[in-house]
């Protein structure tokens, strides 16, 4: 009955085991489990997408709390939001363009798709630091009230992931250079690209929850 | 030259050199000295290479099991003391005498307690147990991530170094163990005390939060072939549950404290009574972590015991599968219950009655639990050794402590118990009586298969029974005092009434403090008569799982085969059906190589801490330069495993069979 549950390859080993004298209790040959590394990688975005989590619900409790400053339709200026939201997106597009040419064992298209990414994402950050300058400006900094605190505390975490990816991004860059498309550089090159989809995913949620219904009355 | 200045050194000037205080002087004296002695010893014994080479820089994760196990040991020394001033302050500070203690040293003396006790005495020896047997109960040859875990201890111990800093360098926080704003905030404690608390915390939490991610990938991908998950030894799924807990919360207090020094450090408003900053979000927040957090602990505790009870009972678990369900409902159940350490933040009616619901909700898994344990003993060849004793001990203690929780459950009794000393009663009858005793088991029951030899059971005997009674001494007295209506954290007393209580309490303290002792002279007796305590078999006890099959200790590749699982309690399986050792036909066992890039990357983050809690920012940012640059040099190192050649693998197992053929 417990030979039912064995995975296949094991099967025969204690298949075997009663026919002939092989040895029930141990594999003879090396056995090399499965790479763990994708599986954590998703465990460690996860753990991180609750630090968000965390974030969106502390922007849920303060978002307005304007503390008699300014509000989110008084500040933010969603044409130019708009720009930085379709720099992202289109950044992870071309990750997976990178990614596909990863597959065809292209090592310069594959680079060449990763420069772009970088420099979208350079210019997400660009005009995001653009916007943090004028707000502070303006006088409505993080110091103004609960709610600009939230505000610039999950936007610039968001922010701050995506510059970590980028000089992730560089660093991977001239490995791939270095080493070639080896299995351990494909191995990173997909962790980076679960992170870059991920930020993604959660400036949707920013754009959305933040911006969109900020302008809200 | 001034701003250079304040940006090398902050605002950490000599005044924060504590030599006027004649308690802290000495401590340092004999630190110092202690520090002092054992950098000369090791110096002495040409031990800096071994050291480096085989401990500091090494990626077995048995070593880092035994490493974070050191840790916590030599911790709960330190956290000890501050309970043991904390009751000679309250046994003497009656009336007109104040004690010993004046109130700001007394509120950091009960805040470094609480810190200490739970994350850098419970968490190390928690964590250090699951990297020392899960691989070894999976029959894996590592974790997942052997290097991550290296990196892992060293930010649990700079994490753990940083509080010891606070002792002689500056001040603690004097906030209590979490540390609720506003107290924290920058308005009413404006000194380094609470910088301490975040920065020692942020970069423990860090290991914490990859050593968990590396255990779940471990548990998940590496087990032996056939040991599907309702074959896991039930410590394992206990450690898998927990490590699940750990990714699913420890992000919570790393976001929550960024955002208590986001309001220290840069002026927002998150938990201010001003702007529209809101306090009692912190308290959910961190609750929301601080719950999970407390079955992060026992869980293993839990998994500690169902081992010991099957083995030391001569009988396989009672309600295996029960056991797996009551794990898993414990796990999601104890994310719903965060609210009821603050039922009197006047939520409402309804929002109470559900927490303490959810809160009743959970003694039936654990009571499921127990009645497992009572009835795989039930009918049992019972071996009443250590681990055993300690096992019965807390079932006993236990009950009660989960009993006061049930009472503490019901909001409107919680109404008149809320940060009594009756909740200071229940929450150590728990964790003394669950976490601590499940630890004091597992540490004998797998000390010999560590080191190689058994501990001295005399020793471990005395130590579990000034232990126990010494438990029971030190805080029934509380709850007693509790239900009077005496609040926690109090430095002095005006009604001699009360004195009587506190002084039974300070005799329990003194019981601790011999068990204690015994446990520090059931080690040293125990090296000393390592040759009469040997464990030729490494299955000193009957075991019943992997890692009894194995040799005491084991070898660097734990198995030299992997082995294949056909049913619970393998090994028992394995001794019944006729498993013979294999002794020819070995193989190259491919293994990861030892790096000191954790240590160093752990350092870097700790110079970094410290800068910050002293506002050096220039410093702050070369250290976090650096770091960022040592991690990327890192990732350029291609080269990390090796392969054990054959030849030393029969020379390993030759000797295993040789001593097995010696002693038999």
């Amino acid at each position: 009955m417990s030979e039912i549950a064995l995975p296949s390859r094991e099967r025969a080993v204690a298949r075997t085991s009663s026919a002939e004298a092989t040895p029930r209790f141990y594999l003879t040959h090396e056995h090399h489990p499965e790479s763990g590394t994708l599986f954590g990688f998703w465990l460690y975005l996860m753990s991180d997408c609750l630090v968000f989590a965390c974030l969106f619900a502390v922007y849920a409790v303060l978002g307005r709390n304007y503390a008699g400053g300014p509000t989110g339709a008084e500040l933010f200026e969603l044409p130019l939001v708009a720009v930085n939201t379709s720099l992202l997106l289109l950044s992870s597009i071309t990750y997976g363009f990178a990614m596909l040419e990863m597959q065809r064992d292209r090592l310069r298209t594959t680079l060449f798709w990763l420069a772009v990414t970088g420099l979208l994402g350079a210019g997400f950050i660009g005009i995001e630091l653009h916007e943090f300058a004028n707000l502070i400006h303006e006088g409505a900094g993080p110091q103004r009230s609960a709610f600009l605190s939230s505000f610039f505390t999950l936007v610039g975490t968001h922010g701050l992931h995506v510059t970590f990816g980028i000089v992730w991004l560089v660093t991977l860059m001239v490995q791939s250079a270095k080493h070639g498309l080896i299995p351990e550089n494909r191995r990173r090159l997909m962790c980076l690209s679960m992170f870059w989809h991920f930020l993604d995913v959660v400036w949707v949620g920013v754009f959305t929850f933040v911006y969109l219904m900020g302008v809200l009355p | 030259m001034s701003e250079l200045t304040s940006n090398l050194m902050g605002r950490l000037t000599w005044d924060a050199i504590p030599y006027n205080e004649p308690i802290l002087l000495w401590t340092f004296v004999a630190v110092a000295l202690g520090g002092v002695g054992i950098l000369a010893a090791v110096t002495y014994f040409r031990a800096w290479g071994v050291l480096w080479r085989d401990w500091i820089t090494s990626i077995d994760h048995k070593k880092i099991g035994i490493m974070y196990i050191i840790l916590g040991l030599v911790m709960l020394l330190r956290g000890f003391s501050d309970a043991i001033m904390m009751r000679a302050q309250q046994v003497l500070s009656f009336g007109n005498s104040m004690g010993f203690l004046p109130p700001h040293h007394y509120d950091q003396v009960f805040t470094a307690h609480g810190v200490i006790m739970i994350f850098f005495v419970a968490m190390p020896l928690v964590t250090g147990l699951m990297n020392f047997v899960v691989p070894l109960q999976i029959g894996a040859r590592d974790v997942a991530f052997p290097f991550l875990n290296n990196f892992s201890f060293w930010m649990t111990a700079f994490g753990a170094g940083l509080v010891m800093m606070s002792l002689f360098v500056g001040e603690f926080a004097r906030t209590g163990w979490l540390a609720y704003p506003p107290l924290s905030g920058i308005l009413y404690s404006p000194d380094a005390g609470v910088d301490y608390y975040i920065w020692s915390l942020q970069i423990a939490g860090v290991g914490t939060l990859l050593s968990g991610i590396n255990l779940i990938a471990t548990i998940v991908k590496m087990r032996a072939p056939g040991m599907t998950l309702m074959k896991m030894p039930v410590f394992t799924w206990t450690a898998l549950c927990t490590n699940v807990l750990i990714v699913a919360a420890f992000p919570v207090l790393t976001a929550v404290l960024a955002l208590l020094s986001l309001d220290r450090y840069a002026g927002t408003d998150f938990f201010t009574n001003e702007l529209g900053g809101n306090a009692m979000m912190y308290v959910n927040l961190i609750w929301i972590w601080g719950h999970p957090e407390v079955y992060i602990l026992i869980l293993p505790a839990f998994g500690v015991f169902s081992e010991v009870v099957s083995t030391f009972s001569g009988k396989r678990l009672f309600g295996y599968a029960s056991m797996v369900y009551a794990t898993i409902v414990i796990t999601i159940l104890s994310y719903l219950v965060w609210l009821h350490h603050f039922f009197t933040m006047g939520s409402g009616a309804s929002v109470n009655a559900f927490f303490g619901i959810t809160t009743m909700i959970i003694s039936i898994p654990t009571g499921a639990k127990i009645f497992n344990w009572l009835f795989t003993m039930y009918r049992g060849r019972i071996r009443f050794e250590v681990p055993m004793l300690w096992t019965i001990g807390f079932m006993i203690t236990f009950v009660i402590g989960g009993m006061t929780g049930v009472l503490l459950a019901v909001p409107p009794a919680d109404f008149v118990l809320h940060n009594s000393l009756f909740l200071v009663a229940h929450f150590h009858n728990v964790i003394i009586g669950g976490v601590l005793f499940g630890m004091f088991a597992g540490i004998n029951y797998w000390f010999p298969k560590a080191f190689g030899y058994k501990l001295d059971p005399f020793w471990g005997k005395c130590s579990f029974w000034l232990w126990v009674s010494g438990f029971w001494f030190a805080f029934m007295p509380l709850y007693v005092l509790g239900l009077m209506g005496v609040t926690r954290r109090l430095s002095h007393f005006d009604d001699p009434s009360l004195r009587i209580w506190f002084e039974i309490a300070a005799f329990g303290a003194g019981l601790i403090f011999l068990g204690i002792m015994s446990l520090i002279i059931q080690l040293v007796v125990s090296y000393r008569n390592r040759a009469s305590l040997r464990d030729t078999t490494g299955d000193p006890w009957d075991g019943r799982t992997l890692e009894w099959s194995t040799s005491s200790p084991p070898p660097a590749y734990n198995f030299a085969f992997t082995p294949v699982v056909h049913d619970n309690d393998t090994w028992a399986d394995m001794k019944k059906n006729g498993y013979v050792r294999p002794q020819r036909g070995f193989i190259p066992i491919h293994m990861p190589k030892n790096t000191g890039a954790g240590f160093i990357i752990a350092a870097l983050s700790a110079l970094g801490g410290f800068a910050m809690i002293w506002h050096m920012w220039l410093v702050a940012c070369v250290a976090l330069a650096t770091m960022l640059t040592a991690v990327i040099v890192h990732t350029f190192n291609y080269k990390r495993d090796f392969h054990i050649p054959a030849e030393e693998v029969v020379r390993v197992e030759g000797i295993r069979t040789r001593m097995l053929a010696s002693h038999v």
